[in-house]
C-alpha cells in the first residue's frame, strides 16, 4: 500500500539529512504506529508520504505507483482538528470533496450526512465547531478525513491533545472505525501503550538521522479490549519499546 | 450588564460636559468657546442647510471616496497575497507611506482640481486607501499554515485555499478595516472642504469661522461625528450579524 525506497530528504534549515536512505513498506488494511522521541523526524515522514514536503531523493509508492504529482491518494488528520470556525460541521466535512470537484452539493451533503452518522454524529451537522467537544472535533476531523476518498489514512497524532478518558475512548471508537473501514491506517504517536493498543504493527525511529524504522508485531488479536493490555506478551513488548525509546533519547 | 460596563464612561462624559457648560457659561465669549447648549440650539436654527445641502455634499464626497478605497484596497490586498514580487514591491512602500502626512498634501490636489468634489475625493482615498489595503492584507496573512497544508494534501490550489481559507479568515479583519476607515474618509473630505469646495460640513464649518460664530462652527463638527458613529455602529451590526466566529479560530 504505501512503500518508502531509499527515501532521503534534507530540510533547507539544516546541513544533514534527517531522512537518510529510508525503505520501509506497509500493507493494504495494516494498522501501523510509528513512535519515537517528539522532534525525531516522525512528521517528516508524513509530510513526505502527503508531498508537502518533497524528497531528495528515492521514491515513495502508493499502490504500487510512484506518489510525484498525483493527488488524492492519501488522506491526512493534522494533530489539531483545524475545522474551519465560519463553516458548520457539515460544510466541513465537504471540504475535500469540493476542491476535488466532480460531484454535486446535494450528494456532498448526503455524504456528510452518511458520514457523520458513521462517526457517531449524527443530527451534529448544523452546529458550529466550536459548539463541539474536544473528542466530536476530533471524530468530525476523522470524518473529513474519510471523505477525501482515500484507502490510506496518516493519522498525527489526533488524540494528543485530548484528556485522558477522552483519548482512550477514541482509540476504542477508532479501533471499531478501522475494523468496519478497513482502511489502512498509518498513525503517529509519542505514547507507547496507544500504539500497542491501537496497531498490528509498530514502527519505531530508532536512530537521528533515520535510516530505518525497526518493527514489531503486536501479539494480539482484534477485536480487542482494554484488558489485552495487561497480557504478559503485551507487557513484554511496552517494557521493550520503552526501553528502547529511552536509551535513544539518553544516547 | 453591558449597560453598566459603559455606565463610568457615560457618567464621566456627561461631567466633562457640564464642566464644559460651566466654564463657557463663566467665560460668556460664544465666538471663542460655546456652551454645549448654544451648539445645539445653533444647530436646530441652521438644520435647513445643514441637513438638505451640507450634509449630502460631504456624504456623497465620503461614500464615493471610500467606495475607490475598498475597490483599490481590496485589489492590492489580493494582488500582494497572489504575488511574492507584488508583495516585496509594495509592502515596504504602502507602510513607509503611512508617515506622509497625507492631509498637508490636500491644497495640491485642490489646485490640480479646483473646487470639482474630485479634490476632497483624492484626499479621502490618499488617507483610507492605506489602511484597508494593509489591514486586509494582514488578514489573509493570518490563515493557519497548518489549514494551508491540510487544503493542499486535498489536492487545493492556490485558487482553492483563497477563496475557501483566506477569504473568510480576513473578513474579520475587513470590517475592522471598514471600522477604521469611515471616520477617516470623513475626516479627509472635511479637509478637503476646508481648503477649497463650494458645499459641504468642512466648507460651512469654515465659513462659520470667518463670521466669528463658534457654534455655528460646532454644529457641523457635531454633526459629522454623529454620521461617523452612526455609520460605524451600523457595520459594526452587519459584521456581528455576518461573522458569528471571531475569535475561535
Amino acid at each position: 500500500m504505501l512503500e518508502f525506497q531509499n527515501v532521503v530528504f534534507q530540510y533547507d534549515s539544516e546541513d544533514f539529512n534527517i531522512i537518510d536512505g529510508l525503505s520501509f513498506h506497509i500493507e493494504k488494511g495494516e494498522f501501523v504506529s510509528v513512535i519515537g522521541p517528539s522532534g525525531c523526524g516522525k512528521s517528516t515522514i508524513f509530510r513526505l508520504t502527503n508531498q508537502l514536503l518533497s524528497k531528495k531523493s528515492g521514491e515513495i509508492l502508493v499502490d504500487g505507483e510512484k506518489i510525484d504529482g498525483r493527488r488524492g491518494y492519501c488522506g491526512y488528520m493534522p494533530q489539531r482538528d483545524l475545522l474551519f470556525p465560519w463553516r458548520n460541521v457539515r460544510d466541513n466535512l465537504c471540504l475535500p470533496m469540493e476542491i476535488r470537484g466532480g460531484i454535486g452539493r446535494a450528494e456532498m451533503i448526503q455524504r456528510a450526512d452518511e458520514t457523520l452518522a458513521h462517526v457517531g454524529l449524527s443530527g451534529w451537522g448544523d452546529k458550529r465547531p466550536d459548539e463541539l467537544s474536544g473528542g466530536m472535533r476530533q471524530r468530525a476531523a476523522f470524518a473529513r478525513t474519510l471523505l477525501t476518498g482515500s484507502e490510506l489514512l496518516l493519522l498525527d497524532e489526533p488524540f494528543s491533545a485530548l484528556d485522558f478518558l477522552t483519548r482512550i475512548n477514541m482509540q476504542e471508537w477508532l479501533l471499531d472505525q478501522w475494523e468496519s473501514d478497513h482502511k489502512t491506517v498509518l498513525f503517529i504517536t509519542h505514547d507507547v501503550e496507544e500504539a500497542i493498543f491501537l496497531s498490528s504493527r509498530v514502527l519505531v525511529v530508532e536512530e537521528m538521522p533515520i535510516r530505518r524504522l525497526v518493527s514489531f508485531e503486536v501479539p494480539a488479536p482484534y477485536p480487542r479490549t482494554r484488558a489485552c493490555l495487561t497480557d504478559p506478551e503485551m507487557l513484554a513488548l511496552r517494557e521493550q519499546l520503552i526501553d528502547l525509546l529511552r536509551r535513544e533519547v539518553s544516547a | 450588564m453591558k449597560k453598566n460596563a459603559n455606565l463610568p464612561a457615560l457618567l464621566f462624559l456627561f461631567a466633562l460636559l457640564i464642566l464644559w457648560q460651566a466654564g463657557a457659561m463663566g467665560m460668556n465669549a460664544a465666538y471663542i468657546l460655546p456652551s454645549p447648549t448654544q451648539i445645539l440650539v445653533r444647530m436646530w436654527e441652521l438644520r435647513g442647510p445643514l441637513l438638505t445641502a451640507h450634509l449630502p455634499a460631504t456624504l456623497l464626497c465620503t461614500g464615493i471616496g471610500l467606495a475607490i478605497s475598498i475597490v483599490l484596497g481590496l485589489l492590492l490586498a489580493v494582488w500582494m497575497d497572489a504575488s511574492p514580487v507584488a508583495e516585496k514591491m509594495l509592502y515596504p512602500l504602502i507602510v513607509a507611506s503611512q508617515t506622509i502626512p497625507t492631509t498637508a498634501l490636500a491644497p495640491l490636489f485642490v489646485l490640480w482640481f479646483g473646487y470639482t468634489i474630485w479634490s476632497k475625493v483624492l484626499v479621502t482615498v490618499l488617507i483610507t486607501f492605506f489602511p484597508i489595503a494593509i489591514t486586509v492584507f494582514d488578514g489573509f496573512r493570518s490563515a493557519s499554515t497548518d489549514m494551508i497544508d491540510m487544503l493542499k494534501t486535498f489536492g487545493a490550489g492556490k485558487r482553492d485555499i483563497f477563496l475557501k481559507l483566506k477569504l473568510p479568515a480576513a473578513l474579520p479583519y475587513f470590517f475592522s478595516a471598514i471600522k477604521m476607515a469611515i471616520p477617516l474618509s470623513i475626516i479627509g473630505a472635511a479637509i478637503g472642504e476646508w481648503l477649497g469646495a463650494q458645499a459641504g460640513l468642512g466648507y460651512f464649518s469654515r465659513r462659520m469661522m470667518t463670521q466669528l460664530d463658534g457654534a455655528g462652527v460646532f454644529a457641523p463638527i457635531v454633526l459629522l461625528s454623529v454620521v461617523a458613529m452612526l455609520a460605524v455602529a451600523i457595520v459594526s451590526w452587519v459584521e456581528k450579524k455576518v461573522i458569528t466566529w471571531r475569535g475561535s479560530l
